[in-house]
């Protein structure tokens, strides 16, 4: 830490640092004045729609569009083999980190096959949208069906047909960990118990579809997108490439994103098809991906199968985990990021609360005819640790120990860090301990328990779960994008500078999409500089603007992009006060900046205004000496050096009611205590763990892709797939515990995906729970009244 | 087959507005890109989501569900009329103050929603708001802040 | 989802659109709230030639008690039959029932005749009329015809309507004394379609059952009433094996479907709970009263 501080905006009171503020983004969106990118309108703007596979499976034969491009308004009609001639090559999803991976080259439209249904297989751009979808009807393909791979379980079976024929078979990718002795742990163990879980698939169901605006000037050759992403420079970089365009002559600009999720970290053929379409035509073409193909479009995510053992002693201690983890990819692993993420995360995560040494983790990926699937919220998380925190508690039933109790036992004490996992991950800064302990009290575990004793009695089922998690956030360039070769930066960066007025303006590479990103960057480099909020000026989501970053995934934007404000900020605050003490003849060291004044910080009287720096540092720099060259604009960056993560922690409290006479199941009440490190904003970090858990807890009860034998998704609408309403959402209590990590000066570490992580695993030892006296337990995700009555064999 | 227009005439937050639509525009296509105003969302465009919810003739409906044509004669108040005139400024200030959101999509039509739930002037427990909800999706704030904010609204509108 | 093209006409009159209900049958579909004609517009899931607005059309509105029947117009909103003092006094099934129809925004605009012309297996309102005995009324323009409920609701999306026919009215008889109804559904989140649901109106001197209408929908192919499950409890008190009697009936009253929501052998298990349920609700109404 610099001694060049001697009062530190983290601890100072009154910070902004650890204070919640409103978004100042909000503001617009009550009014309805946000701006999304389907707002957004260029003169002589063009729609695009697609036409795509009806089929799981099948061989473009022939395809005519002759009909289709003398339909009203039509400016364009473009075939896979079209576009295909456009790019630079086909994508391939795989990165060298993955060691044996294989992935078929990609087309952004299907060129000779259609690999699932809603592949993409022709664009027409048309005036309106209706139109162009109109034009599609009328586009005629010849189709040849093929044997369709849906089945994850058979897809290695020599007599399925392999999907793919020059990758030989459907496998992706294998992956072990391995700590050895493990059969022996589980031979000599007291108790061994088994279970198989399935999970669904899910979409993420953003509310705002996906949605591109793509513009081409052909004089200067740039490109201009305008897209509701998350990562603005990896796409500038794909775009840039495969459509051979030079990257510096590529600007993206994420707008207000109407929610994403990890669903617009990715690339997309479409999108990739209306943007060629606009090079083409050289007029702007805009594609909003409409409700019923964002069903067959967006990656998809979670459909696993996972075999899981645990091994105990009597009294309660955790010998060893053994999972065997099979993952349903879709047609292809998604490029650049990989399908595979998924299944490794949850070979890293599961258990990893505990102390156990021993540990086997198997994961196979296969490719079948469906969406691909890739990174959405929480990444395996919600797997690992539904299958871990399971296993624990019917251990601790069969044993009788309090689960509360085998958490205790087992838990990697507060104390005891850095720890390695036993799946091999470095721990450090985590709060197991501390959580439970606020956990048991705030949700007052005795009282709980006193009344679901009692009102079972009454034939009332009710459940209590528990869910102890890690979560892995903010990725460093040692991990899996940076050494696997993706174009996608694991560092961050902020470019801070100081106005002639005073204010300040700080560009930042992480990104917004209502979580508040801009406003903790704001906060962060307020609080750095001692100016007042209103003073800052965030700027994000504009790869012209901001300087190169990774933009938000992996719950990084505090800690990585928030820890690179802080130390331009400083930076920038340093010159400041050094130019502050050329004009006022005194020690840089002598004076600090309060409240956007610069003032003797031995007795505060104010000396200079912020201002004032402004005008001779930018206007009247005759008034300094010739020797001094005021900057007043300072760049830093960011990554993490040696971890690949920064891990966090936390745990889960849930309270339901199951009628065991319908199967249904009523949420009472949700507690998550967690770690997060330093918080910038706490309602801000409130609210992501509850809209977090909301949206695990639609994994838990409600969503799935329902896919049948022929690849058709059967239930590709909002009607159809279920997500959480308000009716059934718990009220959600929230604490935080702060153990800030040791990584970075600011401490803080990424909290976005702490609920959805967790909430699965807890609903389902809740529900669980709740079934207890009836000897019975259900382990496939989504929980549904089926799904109980079939357990308790009532139907 | 060339597209069947209709002529419509239509009050739009207290502005008359007369134009030829297809007949089968829908309302907050209409809205959005005939009248620029884009603070009506589509999400779903099949009337489950609430992103379109607009208010016509004094109730808030699914503007997806319904055509440009059929506003003919028709009140329409989108949520930027709500603003201009001032008459959720309080739940509007609540909302931002209790972050009840986040990305912002649903936000025009769960205001919309909620309107009409103060304008019924009736206690309602959280169970009550949360049914009253039921038909507005938020996929970001899990809809707990949400109905802290309206609780709060209505609490302070009828002087508890 | 932009819906493919068609004609349109704004109706002026009764008269008009029966006309082009006589010249266009099928090809023409009667646009009212649009609630569930729209969805599949947007989504291209039908292609009509002709979209027939009867909005404009006042007389087709109105709820209003006639002698000893309750006149619902067709082209009634929901929100105003679930505001209607009317039907809160005389059709208490019909104002127990709205609360789980669909949603706000929905009812705000759907029509109470547009429910029961559709007769989707898992609506409400058809399921109301059904147990309540209700006559429809359905005019073309050449005639105009009365059906009772029991023969209007014929298969999946299948009713009694003929294509040049334009459901007017439905006529409920005002309940009659020693009245009873139950309404509840299950569904897996607040204003989803039913998985399984009940519709009951009962007659019950004295604690005991003098006229049983139990009526479910949800999970048939159309509002069905139950015919063994009623007759299981007439002439009895409702206790628990007047219950289970009716409860075990249903297997053969009722032949559910099985869909994504939910297996056949699941729905009449929910029946069965949902009858038990609503059968003790019905015994306490009755007492109360």
């Amino acid at each position: 830490m610099s001694d060049k501080i001697l009062t530190s905006p983290l601890t100072k009171p009154n910070s902004y640092i650890g204070r919640t503020l409103s978004r100042a983004g909000a503001k617009r969106a009550v009014a309805g004045r946000g701006r999304y990118t389907d707002d957004v309108t260029l003169p002589r703007m063009l729609h695009a729609a697609f036409l795509r596979s009806p089929f799981a499976h099948a061989r473009i034969v022939s395809i005519d569009v002759s009909e289709a491009r003398l339909q009203p308004g039509v400016a364009l009609v473009m075939t896979g083999a079209e576009l295909a001639a456009l790019c630079t090559g086909p994508w391939v999803g795989t990165l060298t980190c993955f060691p044996g991976m294989k992935s078929a080259p990609q087309y952004p439209l299907a060129v000779d096959r259609a690999c699932w249904v809603g592949e993409p297989v022709a664009m027409v751009v048309a005036r309106t949208r209706a139109e162009a979808e109109d034009a599609a009807e009328c586009i005629v393909v010849e189709w040849e069906e093929l044997p369709a791979v849906t089945d994850k379980k058979t897809a290695l079976d020599p007599t399925t047909p392999v999907l793919h024929a020059e990758l030989g078979d459907n496998l992706a990718f294998r992956k072990t960990i391995d700590t050895g002795a493990v059969d022996a742990a589980f031979a000599k163990a007291d108790l061994v118990i088994e279970e198989t879980f399935e999970f669904g698939r899910h979409t993420a169901v953003s509310l705002e579809p996906r949605a591109l605006l793509a513009a081409y000037d052909k004089g200067t050759g740039k490109l201009t997108i305008t897209t509701s992403s998350q990562c603005p420079h990896m796409l500038q970089h794909v775009f840039a490439h495969t459509l051979g365009v030079p990257q510096h002559n590529v600007q993206v600009i994420a707008p207000d994103v109407g929610g994403s999720f990890g669903l617009k970290i990715h690339t997309y053929g479409d999108e990739l098809a209306a943007t060629a379409a606009a090079m083409q035509l050289g007029r702007p073409v805009k594609f909003i991906a409409d409700r019923l193909e964002s069903f067959v479009s967006d990656i998809h995510a979670r459909e696993n199968f996972v075999k899981g053992r645990i091994a105990v002693s009597k009294s309660g201690t955790i010998e060893a985990f053994d999972i065997d983890v099979l993952s349903g990819a879709g047609a292809y692993s998604q490029y650049p990021r990989t399908s595979v993420f998924e299944a490794t995360q949850v070979l890293n995560i599961t258990g990893g609360p505990y102390r156990h040494k021993h540990y086997r983790a198997r994961a196979t990926v296969v490719y079948q005819n469906k969406v691909p699937t890739s990174q959405y919220r929480a990444v395996g998380h919600p797997i690992g640790n539904t299958v871990g925190e399971h296993l624990v508690d019917q251990a601790a039933y069969r044993l009788g120990i309090d689960p509360i109790e085998m958490r205790r036992r087992n838990i990697m004490p507060d104390d005891g860090y850095p720890a390695t996992s036993a799946s091999g991950i470095r721990l450090k800064d985590l709060s197991h301990q501390r959580c439970l302990d606020v956990l048991v009290e705030r949700m007052n575990y005795a009282g709980l328990r006193e009344e679901q004793t009692r009102l079972r009695k009454d034939g009332i089922h009710r459940g209590i779960g528990i869910a102890t998690f890690i979560k892995g956030t903010a990725p460093g360039p040692h991990g899996y994008y940076g050494t696997g070769g993706a174009p996608i930066s694991l560092q961050d960066a902020c470019v801070i500078k100081l106005e002639p007025n005073g204010g300040i303006i700080c560009a930042v590479g992480v990104t917004e999409q209502g979580q508040g990103t801009d406003t903790i960057m704001g906060q962060i480099a307020a609080a750095t500089l001692g100016v007042p909020m209103d003073r800052v000026r965030v700027v994000s989501g504009d790869t012209d603007a901001t300087p190169f970053g990774g933009g938000t995934f992996g719950s990084r934007a505090a800690a990585i992009g928030g820890e690179a404000v802080y130390l331009a900020a400083r930076d920038l605050r340093q010159e400041i006060l050094e130019l502050a003490g050329v004009l006022l003849q005194a020690e840089a060291g002598a004076l600090d900046i309060v409240d956007g004044m610069i003032v003797d910080r031995a007795d505060g009287r104010q000396r200079l205004a912020l201002a004032e720096i402004g005008r001779i540092g930018h206007y009247q720099v005759g008034e300094l000496p010739n020797s001094v060259q005021p900057l007043l604009s300072h760049t830093r960056r960011f990554r993490l050096v040696d971890d690949l993560y920064i891990f966090t922690n936390g745990i889960h409290g849930a309270y339901v009611e199951v009628d065991t006479d319908t199967g249904f199941t009523r949420l009472l009440k949700h507690w998550v205590v967690e770690d997060c490190g330093r918080v910038i904003n706490p309602q801000l970090a409130d609210e992501q763990v509850r809209g977090g858990c909301v949206q695990g807890i639609g994994g838990a009860l409600y969503e799935h892709c329902l896919y049948d034998e022929a690849g058709q998704l059967q239930n590709a609408s909002l009607v159809d797939y279920l997500t959480p309403m308000a009716s059934e959402m718990p009220d959600i209590d929230v604490l935080h515990v702060q153990t800030p990590t040791s990584v970075s000066e600011l401490g803080a570490k990424g909290v976005g995906e702490s609920g959805t992580g967790a909430a699965p695993a807890v609903i389902m030892n809740a529900v669980n729970d709740a079934l207890l006296p009836f000897g019975v337990r259900v382990t496939s995700q989504p929980i549904t009244p089926e799904s109980v009555l079939t357990a308790l064999g009532t139907i | 087959m060339s597209e069947d227009t209709a002529q419509v005439s239509l009050v739009v937050n207290g502005e008359r507005v007369t134009r030829t639509v297809p007949v089968r525009q829908h309302l907050v296509d209409f809205l959005r890109t005939d009248l620029g105003l884009t603070g009506s969302h589509l999400g779903c465009e099949h009337g489950v989501c609430g992103a379109c919810s607009v208010r016509v003739d004094g109730r808030v409906v699914r503007g997806c569900l319904m055509l440009a044509a059929q506003a003919d004669g028709a009140e329409v108040v989108t949520i930027e009329g709500l603003d201009d005139t001032g008459e959720i400024a309080d739940l509007q200030a609540a909302f931002v103050a209790r972050n009840a959101l986040q990305c912002g999509f649903c936000t025009p039509g769960m205001l919309m929603t909620a309107a009409e739930l103060l304008a019924e002037k009736q206690q309602k427990s959280r169970e009550e708001i949360r049914t009253f909800l039921s038909g507005n999706y938020c996929r970001c704030t899990g809809f707990h802040a949400i109905v802290d904010a309206i609780e709060t609204t209505l609490a302070k509108r009828l002087g508890r | 989802m932009k819906a493919p093209k068609f004609s349109y006409v704004r109706a002026d009159s009764v008269e008009q659109v029966l006309d082009l209900l006589d010249r266009h049958g099928d090809d023409a579909r009667i646009l009212a709230g649009g609630q569930s004609l729209m969805p599949t517009l947007n989504m291209r899931l039908s292609q009509p030639k002709i979209l027939i607005d009867i909005n404009r059309l006042h007389a087709l509105t109105g709820i209003s008690l006639l002698g000893n029947r309750v006149r619902i117009g067709a082209l009634t909103r929901h929100v105003e039959v679930a505001n209607s003092a009317v039907v809160a006094q005389h059709l208490p099934l019909i104002a127990e029932a709205m609360p789980h129809v669909a949603h706000v925004a929905v009812r705000n605009r759907g029509t109470f005749g547009g429910s029961i012309a559709l007769a989707d297996p898992a609506a409400e309102m058809p399921a109301c009329v059904l147990a309540l005995g209700a006559t429809l009324v359905l005019q073309s323009a050449t005639s105009r015809r009365e059906v009772e409920a029991a023969d209007y609701f014929q298969g999946l999306y299948e009713t009694a309507r003929r294509p040049d026919e334009l459901l007017v009215e439905a006529l409920i008889p005002v309940p009659r004394a020693f009245s009873v109804s139950v309404f509840s559904e299950l569904a897996q989140r607040h204003g989803d379609f039913a998985i399984a649901g009940v519709a009951f109106h009962l007659e019950i001197h004295r604690g005991v059952v003098a006229d049983a209408r139990l009526v479910y929908f949800g999970s048939e192919s159309r509002p069905t009433l139950a015919q063994r499950a009623g007759s299981a409890i007439v002439g009895r008190s409702i206790d628990a094996a007047s219950v289970a009697a009716a409860a075990s009936a249903l297997d053969s009253d009722l032949s559910p479907m099985s869909s994504p929501h939910g297996s056949s052998r699941m729905r009449l298990h929910l029946q069965r709970v949902l009858t038990r349920r609503a059968l003790a609700t019905a015994a306490e109404r009755a007492r109360a009263a």
